[in-house]
């Protein structure tokens, strides 16, 4: 399939004997935006490292635009147009929100790129560009240690958009969040998801049904059910292990 | 961005008075040398800051690199003052020929040039390959201690070539020109003030870059600076590579101010001293870590003198003292002092947290 971007098959992945994730297959198209849920130790979070990675799968393939991500470390899987937000905000608290945003300004990234890097006014353009997008034009020069927790959200969503990746895996972004806050980030995936696929982790359905386009459902590190938000709620099996409770 | 803060400026500006002006002009000769070996120990100390305050690299073994750079210098000084003949010690211990490897150090550039390139080039391969396998912290630490360790063995095992316990003394010209007069050795003494803030600009440059962000956020926060798409096990070896050739610079400063190297130098309590100095002036303060190497060691000559048996316990405590009450060492405490005086105008909302991660 010529719009297929991430391609998953096979994917296993055992802790002590646990298969977190066991046998997976998933695709993801081009511009698409899908959500993943499942009820906890469902593989969500594990299936995400995997693919950004963090861990390293047991068996199957990764395939991101014909490039077996399996085979390449954290930062060549980033360089190849991967942006990964983490459940707890990671943020670098000791720098300021613009220092946060420049380091990931995707060149200059070897040693002496970076000793030697001026900040140009195109990169400059382009960090005021992303801060006023996350909500945080206002506080350039404050340091990211002291911003509110959904302020952080933002700011790591901000560091990925810096990245411009192909391919955004968000990992609960509106935890911890204002019902305003939660809105404001809903606008902020609509905007940002034109031009890039998204794979997002959440379980406030409100807001999965807000933004999906297409939702997984995960089980017992297997995919039950995929398809439209509705199609998926009226899963009998997806009813029995998740929504029914 | 300002490129240097008030604190700082006032830091480089008091330390340039002291080291240019104050020193040369008040101190005899035997006590402007005593400030050169301290001054040693401060070139290290920039390396220490680069590696350990902004890299998080805490390396218990710069003694290595400060050993081979001042054994390499020691090598060049003992062939020239031996002239035609075997170096004594060698004699001494009835090595015939010198060793293939000691020849090259007749010649002056060669030596400066592997002063250069041997320890940092050492550093590099080593640390890159220790933190590629995502060795850090404290094992990384304790590999450098050891290392520290096994390179004194192996100096005062080795005899014939290196002096053993004793090490190379009686150093007497560099290319003919005499260093043990008080003059020559007042010339040193500014080589090694313009030496010192140099290496100083070079550091502060390095902090001031997008490297030096880098390098806090890996400190901070290194598994998300891999998903920003670094390699950062090559950030870190380069941070520990320039501090292993500061030190090496402060090595060879010291072989020739001080006319000796010996093992002692090396080991695990010499390298544990330079984390001392450091973290006394402040491990995030590159002035800060000057003034330590220069507070500390001029406490540890007065206390040496008068109560020689006493010093060791007092080096501990210091540094006990310091690590419970001050994080950021000196520097830390007066930017910590600039701050509530600027809050009492401002309202100090914007109050530094203090860090006290090692």
């Amino acid at each position: 399939m010529a719009d297929t971007i991430l391609a998953v098959t096979g994917l296993t992945v055992s802790f002590d004997g646990f298969k977190a994730v066991d046998d997976l297959n998933l695709s993801i198209d081009k511009d698409e935006l899908r959500v993943v849920i499942g009820p906890n130790g469902a593989g969500k979070t594990t299936l995400l490292d995997m693919i950004c990675g963090k861990t390293k799968p047991s068996a199957g393939r990764i395939e991101f635009k014909n490039a077996d991500l399996t085979k390449l470390s954290e930062y060549e899987i980033t360089r190849a147009g991967v942006g990964r937000k983490f459940q707890t905000p990671s943020v670098y608290d000791d720098l300021t929100v613009l220092e946060n945003l420049e380091i990931s300004y995707p060149k200059h990234r070897g040693v002496f790129g970076s000793l030697f890097f001026r900040r140009t006014r195109e990169i400059g353009d382009k960090i005021r560009a992303v801060a006023q997008d996350i909500y945080l034009q206002d506080e350039l020069e404050t340091k990211a240690g002291i911003l509110s927790h959904g302020q952080k959200q933002w700011l790591e969503i901000g560091m990925l958009l810096m990245q411009d990746p192909e391919l955004m895996l968000l990992d609960e972004p509106v935890a911890g969040m204002s019902a305003r806050e939660r809105d404001l980030t809903a606008d902020l995936l609509a905007r940002i998801s034109k031009g890039r696929s998204i794979v997002l982790i959440e379980h406030d359905m409100e807001f999965v049904r807000k933004i999906a386009h297409r939702v997984t459902v995960l089980h017992q590190g297997k995919v039950l059910s995929e398809g439209s938000m509705d199609q998926v709620q009226k899963d009998a099996r997806v009813i029995e292990v998740y929504l029914g409770m | 961005m300002r490129w240097l803060s008030k604190g700082e400026l006032f830091g480089y500006l008091s330390l340039a008075a002291l080291l240019f002006l104050v020193f040369p002009l008040t101190l005899d000769p035997f006590r402007l040398n005593l400030i050169s070996k301290y001054l040693c120990f401060a070139l290290v100390g920039v390396g220490i800051v680069l590696a350990w305050g902004y890299g998080g690299i805490l390396s218990l073994g710069q003694g290595i690199f400060f050993g081979t750079g001042g054994y390499l210098m020691a090598m060049f000084l003992k062939l020239e003052a031996s002239g035609k003949e075997l170096p004594d010690f060698m004699v001494w211990s009835s090595t015939e020929t010198l060793p293939w490897w000691w020849e090259p150090f007749h010649n002056f550039f060669f030596t400066i040039l592997s002063i250069l390139v041997i320890p940092a080039l050492f550093a590099f391969v080593l640390s890159y390959l220790v933190f590629k396998k995502r060795v850090g912290g404290v094992y990384f630490a304790i590999v450098t201690l050891a290392l520290a360790l096994t390179l004194t063995v192996l100096l005062v095992g080795q005899q014939g070539y290196t002096g053993g316990a004793n090490g190379i003394t009686d150093f007497r010209s560099v290319m003919g020109w005499d260093i043990t007069s008080d003059e020559s050795k007042r010339v040193l003494y500014f080589i090694h003030v313009v030496l010192l803030f140099a290496v100083m600009g070079i550091g502060a440059y390095i902090i001031k870059s997008r490297l030096g962000k880098i390098l806090i956020a890996i400190r901070d926060r290194e598994d998300r600076v891999r998903f920003s798409g670094y390699d950062t096990a090559m950030f870190k070896a380069f941070a520990f590579t320039v501090g292993a050739l500061f030190a090496a610079l402060g090595g060879a400063m010291y072989s020739l101010q001080v006319g000796l190297i010996t093992p002692t130098l090396v080991g695990a309590v010499a390298s544990i001293e330079m984390i001392i100095y450091v973290a006394v002036g402040g491990r995030l303060s590159i002035v800060g870590a000057v003034y330590g190497a220069l507070l500390v060691g001029f406490a540890k000559s007065m206390f040496s003198e008068n109560f020689p048996t006493l010093w060791l316990f007092f080096f501990g405590g210091l540094f006990i003292f310091v690590v419970v009450f001050m994080p950021n060492g000196l520097a830390g405490v007066l930017d910590r002092f600039s701050a509530r005086k600027k809050g009492q105008r401002e309202s100090g909302l914007n109050a530094v947290p203090e860090r006290t991660k090692a």
